[in-house]
């Protein structure tokens, strides 16, 4: 150790070196996000919920089917029940997300990252871009397993979907895309609220709570919340029946993704201009 | 070169940072003193780009640190060793840095048998002890080859040999030209590392010099005079404009005259010597002296 050299070319052979680029960050957000634990327990409980708790949901509400209701019949979207399980596991990426730049903070790694790339939006948009790719491949690999293995259980016991019906292959990859958009959302409630606990908070009181709340509204309160709330509106994606007092499947999406846009256009502003 | 222009740091109503002007040169170890609190690890934080200047301005070869192309090739820092993520493997942070900055995978195993990582290159970051944390810092600030080095408090939590080891590097990358900023609120290290003094008090500028004008300048002398006419000797020397300090019935401190000075006086009046002592306030002592009024948490009561 003490005989080796600092710098083998010297310090004056540095005339010309090449300046760091957005690849450049992407490299490196994306070994960053290999190379902690946590990605991939949070990624194997997304598929295991999502496809799992989907099968649950489906074997379950297929048996339901002959004791349901002539409007239960009416409204039966054997697509949507195989993905249920998705929205659960979407809490995984919403913490996955919100981790990988909220640890940044409570570890002080930020501060060493921003040193090596100083230009900020640089490292939010790197960060994001990754996460979302393997957000949207794992959510799609989801999304898919997660319809036929629901569909088989629901075969036999109730009218199930096949990829080729109206509307279902929509449903199928709309499902991964509302977790990709989700994804992209978390980190941004990561860059903004900084504490991982007070984020992944905010995400839960987001996804789950505030609808949860909305459900006990009269309908006059409901409707609304139901129909615009962004998470809800982005699951629209995934349905193939529009039930009342709700969005189109892309107007739905569109409002979702609206929303992600101006919560990171925030959190872009706050990261650039806040002492890190 | 760093370049820094009434740089002043305010957060809400403490000044942290108070008109900090100075530039730093390449080819020597500067080394950035200050007690606790003075403001270095703001003023750090400035050239880094990572806290922006409520005024003034700070540039690093000539361009503000945000708008540096390849900051780690020109650039390299460590402010906190602990600031990781403690689950990445050592070899995987270094690697994720290296990446951002467009710097080869060979470097880094370069740099990690620079600072003597290679035999836990692959364990997780958490289970490095202090030592090691630092070093991992130090081989991050070396990826990029830069000419520019920023080091706060790099030997903190060190082994003697660690130490050693940190000295050597700063002055070899000193010696090979490059400009070197290191942080301590130690005197005794510095005068150990450093070419060159910028002392800060309060976040204000107490001192920019050399080390050896700085050690001339402020090392106050004194003599240490045993006699049993120590009370004559002393009201001789308080005649001549000296100040005494009586210590013990036989014992006396005076500040304001040499030894050789005090001698002749004694010998004049015939005043027996058993000792005649000439003490030289150290480094650290004279560092004390420089910043007692700008220390930012006195203990009560408690003066030196």
């Amino acid at each position: 150790m003490t005989g080796a050299t600092i710098a083998p070319a010297g310090p004056d052979h540095r005339a010309a070196f090449p300046a760091a680029t957005f690849g450049d960050a992407l490299r490196s957000e994306w070994t960053k996000l290999r190379s902690v634990r946590s990605t991939f327990w949070a990624l194997a409980v997304t598929v295991v919920l999502g496809i799992g708790l989907g099968a649950a949901i489906s074997a379950a509400a297929a048996h339901g089917y002959a004791k349901s209701s002539v409007s239960g019949k009416l409204s039966w979207d054997p697509t949507a029940v195989s993905l249920d399980g998705m929205a659960i596991a979407s809490l995984a990426i919403a913490v996955l997300g919100v981790l990988c730049i909220s640890s940044e903070y409570s570890s002080g790694m930020i501060r060493t990252s921003l040193i090596a790339v100083p230009k900020r939006g640089r490292v939010l948009a790197a960060k994001s871009l990754v996460f979302a790719a393997v957000t949207f491949v794992v959510g799609e690999v989801t999304s898919f397993a997660a319809f036929f293995v629901g569909q088989a259980l629901i075969g036999g016991h109730a009218p199930h979907a096949a990829l080729g019906d109206p509307g279902v292959a929509r449903a199928v990859v709309g499902a991964g895309l509302t977790l990709t958009a989700l994804a992209v959302l978390s980190v941004a409630a990561g860059t903004l609220l900084r504490h991982p606990a007070a984020a992944i908070a905010a995400m839960i009181a987001l996804l789950f709570v505030l609808p949860g709340i909305a459900q006990a509204l009269p309908d006059s309160w409901r409707n609304p919340v139901t129909e615009f709330w962004p998470t809800l509106a982005g699951g629209q994606l995934a349905n193939v029946y529009i039930s009342p007092h709700t969005l189109q499947p892309w107007t739905g999406f569109g409002v979702m993704c609206l929303f992600v846009a101006v919560v990171y256009a925030i959190a872009w502003t706050l990261l650039d201009h806040r002492d890190a | 070169m760093i370049e820094a222009r009434n740089l002043v740091k305010r957060y809400g109503s403490t000044t942290a940072v108070d008109d900090l002007s100075f530039s730093i040169r390449p080819g020597l170890v500067t080394g950035f003193l200050g007690p606790n609190g003075a403001g270095k690890t703001t003023t750090m934080r400035m050239i880094l780009g990572l806290d922006a200047p409520t005024q003034g301005s700070v540039a690093v070869g000539g361009r503000s640190y945000r708008d540096l192309p390849a900051p780690m090739r020109e650039v390299g820092a460590l402010l906190d060793a602990k600031a990781l993520h403690g689950g990445r493997r050592a070899r995987d942070h270094l690697l994720c840095l290296a990446q951002s900055n467009g710097i080869s995978r060979r470097r880094v195993d370069e740099v990690l048998r620079i600072v003597g990582l290679e035999g836990v290159a692959g364990r997780r970051a958490k289970g490095l002890s202090l030592g090691m944390a630092q070093r991992l810092g130090i081989a991050s600030a070396l990826l990029g080859d830069p000419a520019v080095l920023i080091f706060d408090e790099p030997v903190n939590g060190l082994d003697p040999d660690g130490i050693h080891w940190v000295r050597t590097l700063m002055r070899t990358l000193a010696a090979e030209g490059r400009t070197v900023l290191v942080s301590s609120h130690l005197m005794s290290e510095m005068a150990l590392t450093a070419d060159h003094l910028l002392v800060i008090g309060k976040g204000r500028l107490i001192a920019d010099t050399s080390v050896d004008e700085f050690v001339r300048s402020s090392s106050q002398q004194s003599v240490h005079v045993r006699s049993p006419q120590a009370a004559e000797l002393a009201a001789r020397c308080r005649e001549a404009g000296a100040a005494v300090r009586a210590t013990d019935p036989d014992v006396i401190e005076i500040t304001g005259m040499d030894s050789a000075e005090v001698g002749r006086l004694a010998a004049a009046d015939g005043i027996a010597l058993v000792e005649l002592t000439p003490i030289r306030a150290s480094l650290e002592e004279a560092f004390m002296e420089l910043t007692r009024d700008s220390v930012e948490y006195q203990a009560a009561g408690v003066t030196r």
